[in-house]
């Protein structure tokens, strides 16, 4: 059973995929459409790998939306700063600014959870609303052009140069993925994550220093939306107040879809990365099969609930 | 005996459960008569919860007949069971912790009237007045209750519902001594009314105190059935265990060795009086008292895991010992909620609190290695499990135990704080922890041994001192205590009480 229950996520992308390339037209299975696919699955996969490690550590971050929304204001803000002569030095700058901006943002979910122990469900859905409110400040509530740099090319499904093949991003989601899973996996921070989702009690009996720890995964969770916003900021070449708009709930569906457990202790990298791109063959093969919107939504919905209840049914044994 | 002749309240024979390819139940008998008290006794997993919810309606037999009141006894569920008369008082308790005590009480057999609840206020304190818990508010939420109190609400629900027979796992296994009277107080009464009580228990002094006949149940089998309360216990246990029963102590040579830790004025919570003791390589100190007589607490400050009030603590310096693991290794009393994270690997779960061991170069954790202690420790301790990669919440209570254990011999720890460590695990696996704690103090560790079992303390310790409301007794070697002056000093903080 729980050999079956790690198998689901890739069975499921499998299923979607065939269903797909059944039913819709043969563009769907096309080089161009499966690079397209991948692409569009790099934000909410560069967000879920972040959203792994809080959900690992059985927690919930709500907040992550918002969070890339306000990423992309930063980072056009940012890139504004020179005018249109934007020095070579300062799209680096800027993108490890808006992964900043990510980071404290994550920080302070991380502090307000750990060390005044207010449930992280609460604490982000606060944070949504201030993350949001604070984007729209920063952007004056307009979107917010920037020249154009490099960074724009980030999610070209057609990359320069032409011999990346994939956009640059699927690539930074990929690298990312690996070493999530090797983070997770092979190191003492990894561990801890799972020993705190699993029983904090025991964490802390071993001697592990829990407020510490939970602040520090939320700062990497808000790190990597960060990430994604700058991602996304390369999607729309603009920073918009107004993205990512309930992006977090299909990021933490692609965790769950991919084998996390939101009563802690359980989660894979590989899994929250195959739950993301599900998640993507789902929209782009309802797209490209003329399937109407409102369908979308329900067979998403129903998959999200299918995964759950799969993840019952493998912790009853 | 007279009883002998009554029709029985419930008779079972040949019982028989499977779950998949194990044989939880091979062959049952058990005989109750009416106003019995009947304690079930058993090794974990000689089949007795399984014989529990089967009566309970939790579970239907696979073959065997089943009779009660003379008539067959085929309950398709626990609510059925309950109609019949025959109630359960589970372990881990089954009551709303939102509602209020009559609610609970009441819960399925609310009445009404157009939909409406009527209150039954009166009934349900009369039901609890008749337990001799009038005190108990009818109003008061169930969630602030303490364990004892909850038991109450639970046998007052069966008894409300008009139980015959009460089933009673393990009632005492979290509860302080003097509830523990009391609950007995509660048996005698639901004896007197006619009430029959199965009672499941470890603690084969209370099965004696309260129990009418004893059935002792090994491997699903009915291995002895109706013995006597007079049945010493020595037979109960070779009957519990199928064979003679053998030095369950271990006879290893310790040579006690220089001051590992030495503790000076500590008060582990206001108001108790200071304590000093030194802890000796080589020595396994005792420490026992009633649950809440400070023993946790003293232990828990002791590791750091709880501020303690005032005192200090010395380390004698470490002798060749590389690297900066923790020199002190505590078990909690707890290993469900806090010991152990369950649904970890056993791997996980060892080596939690001493991963620095395994960082190799660039910070990753060398697995193979990990792996390969793991598997040495757990052999060395006789842990019964197909793979470290299982979860630990997989193995058996005293397998469990064992995993949580070996957190310290694999973090090297010297000082062992040990709170409660044979709590809920059965007599074989008991057997292994005496022989791995000696072991691991004839090897120059420290032990301090909390304990509640009295026979355990003086079977496997060699001083002991006494906790009574936050403040210990002088250390003395165990052959300087009798077991009454031990009790004396638990109940009363004096040597003697009088």
């Amino acid at each position: 059973m729980k050999k079956l229950r790690a198998l689901a996520p890739y069975l499921g992308l499998a299923a979607a995929f065939l269903l797909f390339a059944a039913l819709g037209p043969a563009e769907f299975h096309g080089a161009y459409n499966l690079k397209t696919i991948l692409t569009q699955s790099v934000i909410v996969g560069v967000g879920a790998m972040g959203m792994t490690f809080v959900i690992i550590s059985g927690g919930i971050d709500l907040s992550v939306g918002s969070l890339i929304a306000l990423a992309t204001v930063a980072l056009a803000r940012m890139l504004n700063l020179r005018g249109d002569a934007v020095p070579a030095w300062l799209p680096w700058a800027a993108g490890a600014g808006a992964i900043a901006v990510g980071a404290m943002g994550g920080l302070c979910n991380g502090f307000l959870s750990a060390r005044l122990r207010i449930a992280p469900f609460i604490v982000t859905l606060g944070t949504m609303q201030i993350f949001r409110g604070g984007a729209k400040w920063l952007a004056r509530e307009q979107t917010v052009t920037a020249p154009a740099t490099w960074l724009n090319g980030l999610m070209e499904v057609d990359p320069v140069p032409a011999w990346l093949w994939l956009a640059p991003g699927v690539w930074v989601l990929l690298g990312l993925a690996a070493a999530v899973a090797v983070i997770l996996r092979y190191t003492v921070f990894g561990r801890h994550v799972y020993a705190l989702g699993s029983n904090e009690a025991t964490a802390r009996l071993c001697g592990i220093p829990v407020e510490r720890r939970r602040m520090l995964i939320y700062a990497v969770g808000g790190a990597l939306a960060g990430l994604a916003g700058v991602l996304q900021f390369a999607n729309l070449t603009l920073g918009d107040p107004t993205a990512a708009e309930g992006m977090e709930l299909d990021i933490i569906a692609a965790v769950v879809i991919g084998g996390g457990s939101l009563r802690g202790g359980e989660g894979r990298a590989a899994g929250s990365l195959i739950g993301a791109m599900l998640m993507a063959v789902l929209r782009n093969g309802c797209n490209m099969a003329g399937i109407p919107n409102y369908m979308q939504n329900i067979v998403v919905g129903a998959i999200i609930i299918g995964a759950m209840g799969l993840d019952r049914l493998g912790n009853k044994r | 005996m007279a009883r002998e002749l009554t029709v029985p309240l419930l008779r079972l024979r040949g019982v028989r459960k499977a779950f998949g390819a194990a044989q939880a139940l091979r062959n049952a008998d058990l005989e109750i008569a009416p106003g019995e008290v009947h304690a079930l006794v058993g090794e974990n997993g000689a089949g007795k919860s399984t014989l529990i919810s089967i009566l309970g309606g939790a579970l239907s037999p696979d073959a065997g007949s089943l009779e009660f009141l003379g008539a067959p006894y085929r309950p398709a569920g626990p609510r059925e069971a309950r109609n019949l008369g025959v109630a359960v008082v589970h372990q881990e308790l089954a009551l709303a912790p939102h509602l209020d005590v009559e609610a609970n009480i009441c819960l399925g057999r609310e009445r009404s009237r157009l939909g409406f609840l009527i209150g039954q206020e009166r009934r349900a304190r009369e039901t609890l007045e008749w337990l001799g818990y009038g005190h108990l508010d009818p109003r008061a939420r169930v969630g602030g209750l303490g364990v004892a109190e909850r038991q109450i609400v639970e046998i007052a629900r069966a008894l409300f519902q008009d139980a015959r027979l009460i089933l009673m796992d393990e009632p005492t296994s979290s509860l302080p001594a003097h509830d523990v009277e009391n609950l007995f107080a509660v048996i005698a009464r639901l004896k007197a009314r006619g009430v029959s009580v199965v009672y499941i228990s470890h603690f084969l002094e209370e099965v004696a105190r309260v129990a009418d006949r004893i059935t002792v149940l090994r491997d699903g089998e009915t291995a002895a059935a109706g013995l006597p309360a007079s049945t010493p216990a020595r037979d109960i246990l070779a009957a519990m265990v199928g064979r003679p029963l053998g030095e369950i102590f271990p006879s290893i040579h310790r040579n006690l060795g220089d001051t590992l830790l030495s503790v000076r004025g500590w008060v582990s919570r206001p108001g108790a009086a200071p304590a000093d003791f030194h802890l000796k390589r080589g020595q396994i100190l005792g420490l026992a008292g009633l649950v809440g007589s400070g023993r946790s607490s003293l232990l828990r400050s002791l590791y750091g895991l709880r501020q303690a009030e005032a005192g200090e603590t010395e380390m004698a310096e470490a002798r060749g010992r590389e690297g900066s693991g923790k020199r002190i290794g505590f078990l909690s009393e707890d290993r469900k909620e806090e010991g152990l994270a369950l649904n970890l690997s056993v791997r996980a779960n060892a080596t939690l609190a001493g991963l620095a061991r395994f960082v190799g170069p660039a910070g990753l954790l060398r697995l193979g290695s990990e792996a390969r202690a793991v598997r040495d420790v757990c052999a060395s301790l006789r842990v019964r499990y197909l793979d470290p990669d299982q979860p630990v919440g997989s193995l058996s209570g005293g397998n469990q135990q064992k995993v949580a254990l070996s957190r310290l011999l694999l973090g090297d720890c010297e000082v062992w704080l040990l709170d409660e460590p044979t709590r809920g695990v059965d007599v074989g696996a008991k057997a292994e922890i005496y022989r791995l704690v000696a072991q691991a103090a004839a090897d120059g560790k420290a032990v301090l041994w909390s304990g509640s079992h009295l026979p355990e303390l003086f079977g496997i310790c060699d001083s002991l001192a006494v906790m009574h409301r936050g403040a210990m007794s002088p250390v003395r070697p165990v052959q300087g205590w009798s077991e009454s002056e031990v009790m004396a000093w638990a109940t009363s903080g004096k040597a003697d009480p009088a």
